[in-house]
């Protein structure tokens, strides 16, 4: 019943290569014959080979013009004398030499004056900005923000520890905080009222109860009450008897909401346990003067100069 | 067609091909090679380099465990606006010291080539613990195990041995380091301890993680604080012509 005459296998209805074509030439073969299959020799692509020709042509001008071959001492030079190293020593000499008067301007200025001068403060707050993306954002953050976690400032409010003029955040910036490096460096040292044995944790306790009502914080009265007294006799001498700190040791203010080291129960009490040592680099022996002078103009104008 | 005739033979005998290509590609390779070994170009002596301490190393082959290269290059290129971000560029001498060089290829952080010296030990501390916390855009994994891993003679010993293997590659360890070599794995992390800059000049010697036993993140930050600081450039001028 089944005519078989459909399941016979059609030929394909175009053949490689394609009988109809006729080549002009058949293309030689290479001669090589493996199991009768023979391999066309076709030339290269014209426009190929013209390329591969032209790049051996450029290496030869290439040679010539930039340091190529090894001799026995040195490797030929080139003619356009190129030198990567020259090349980034002169690229900052140029750019030093275009800064130079600005630097020099924010030196001779007197600090006070320089945000006179609108195009010096301009510069000054530009270059200082790349200093302090540099330098100083790991601690303090690339936007000036700080790190509470860490004890690092922040340096967009206007609390300050040690001043916050721009004499006293140029100083700072200078000479560091209680670093060995600089005899000038900002010095002062809290105790450790729980480690040392000053205060009982009883005490202690009483004290950040007392500590948290000056900023307004929740708080137990009555704790209060009797930390008002550990804190006169303890930490009034530098904080203040309203803890409003004092610049000139660098005692932070204790009646803000801005905390150092956090305004919880726990970070109070960890600090007056064992007291807390931040330090700061100084930064005279790595920057010029002109940029010291620069960044501090830039975090002045950051938000709490004074 | 003389000469496609003979290419014919070398295409036709598989061990020929074999020899005759590996001999081309020798060539190739010792023209490009062998002048690096002694042009005047190439080899710069500089002032200062000394082989690794022993914590250092201890703190090398750590940064190669944990692969901080993958992140991190070593490697300040002559760019402007490199050497004014990072500090002066990275001379080859500075890595001969380093098998295998660390200059990396990726900067998914930053360039360490010159990290000595630029923060604290306690910035390291709780940047390696909390890469957030002081870096708050930061997308570096968490460290803070090492501060748990305590360094053990058996550590010193294996650190010796590498000092062994260094100086068959040429580092100029003395017999004198290779002995102290576990004295002076511990005593960099303590300031108290005989000076470990009378054998590595310019090391420096504290305790780094600030907790009284030796750990890993003592040999970390031993390495991290001393990267890039071994040259100085206030007294060692590079040749710009290089």
């Amino acid at each position: 019943m089944a005519d078989n005459s459909d399941n016979k296998v059609k030929p394909p209805s175009r053949q490689y290569p394609d009988p109809a074509v006729k080549l002009k030439q058949d293309p030689p073969t290479t001669g090589h014959s493996w199991d009768g299959i023979e391999e066309y020799d076709n030339p290269m692509p014209r426009w190929w080979v013209w390329i591969f020709i032209i790049t051996i042509v450029w290496s030869v001008g290439y040679w010539i013009a930039y340091p190529a071959w090894p001799g026995i001492q040195q490797a030929t030079s080139g003619v356009l004398g190129y030198s990567s190293r020259a090349n980034v020593a002169t690229e900052i000499a140029e750019f030093e030499a275009r800064n130079e008067q600005f630097f020099v301007q924010l030196v001779d200025t007197d600090l006070g004056e320089i945000r006179d001068n609108d195009e010096l403060q301009r510069f000054a707050v530009n270059a200082g900005a790349s200093v302090f993306r540099a330098q100083c954002s790991q601690c303090h953050g690339t936007g000036g923000a700080g790190v509470q976690a860490a004890g690092f400032p922040n340096l967009l409010n206007d609390e300050w520890l040690w001043g916050g003029t721009l004499e006293d955040i140029h100083e700072t910036i200078r000479y560091g905080i209680r670093n060995e490096d600089f005899a000038e460096a900002r010095w002062s040292e809290m105790p450790a009222f729980g480690r040392d044995g000053l205060l009982t944790e009883e005490e202690i306790d009483e004290t950040v109860h007392f500590v948290l009502s000056l900023s307004g914080s929740d708080h137990d009265a009555d704790l209060a009450l009797a930390g008002a007294e550990h804190f006169e006799i303890n930490c009034a001498s530098c904080h203040g008897d309203g803890g409003e700190g004092d610049y000139f040791i660098g005692a932070p203010a204790l009646n803000t909401q801005v905390w150092l080291y956090g305004g919880s129960y726990d970070a109070i009490y960890e600090s007056i346990y064992y007291s807390r040592f931040g330090v700061m680099p100084g930064f005279a022996n790595r920057l010029r003067d002109a940029e010291i002078r620069a960044v501090a103009a830039y975090v002045h104008q950051l938000g709490g100069g004074q | 067609m003389g000469i496609l005739d003979h290419h014919k033979k070398i295409e036709t005998h598989a061990t020929l091909l074999l020899v005759l290509s590996f001999l081309v590609v020798t060539i190739g390779g010792i023209v490009q090679i062998v002048p690096l070994f002694y042009l005047d170009n190439t080899i710069e002596k500089v002032e200062g380099m000394r082989p690794y301490s022993p914590l250092e190393i201890k703190g090398r082959e750590i940064y190669l465990r944990e692969g901080c290269y993958t992140c991190h290059s070593q490697m300040i290129r002559p760019m402007r606006d490199e050497v004014e971000r990072y500090g002066h560029y990275s001379l080859a001498a500075e890595s001969m010291y380093d098998h295998p060089f660390q200059w990396g290829s990726k900067r998914t952080g930053p360039d360490l080539a010159r990290l000595g010296g630029r923060y604290s030990d306690d910035w390291h501390v709780q940047h390696m613990i909390s890469p957030r916390s002081v870096v708050p855009e930061s997308i570096m994994p968490s460290y803070g195990f090492m501060m748990n891993r305590r360094l053990t003679t058996a550590d010193a010993e294996n650190v010796r041995d590498i000092m062994r293997v260094y100086r068959v590659l040429g580092h100029p360890y003395t017999d004198e380091m290779i002995e102290t070599a576990v004295s002076d794995f511990f005593a960099q992390a303590d300031e108290f301890a005989d000076p470990v800059a009378d054998r590595y000049p310019g090391a420096q010697q504290r305790n780094f993680d600030g907790q009284p036993e030796l750990t890993e993140m003592d040999a970390i930050i031993a390495y991290m604080q001393m990267l890039g600081t071994l040259v100085d450039f206030d007294t060692f001028v590079p040749d710009a012509s290089r």
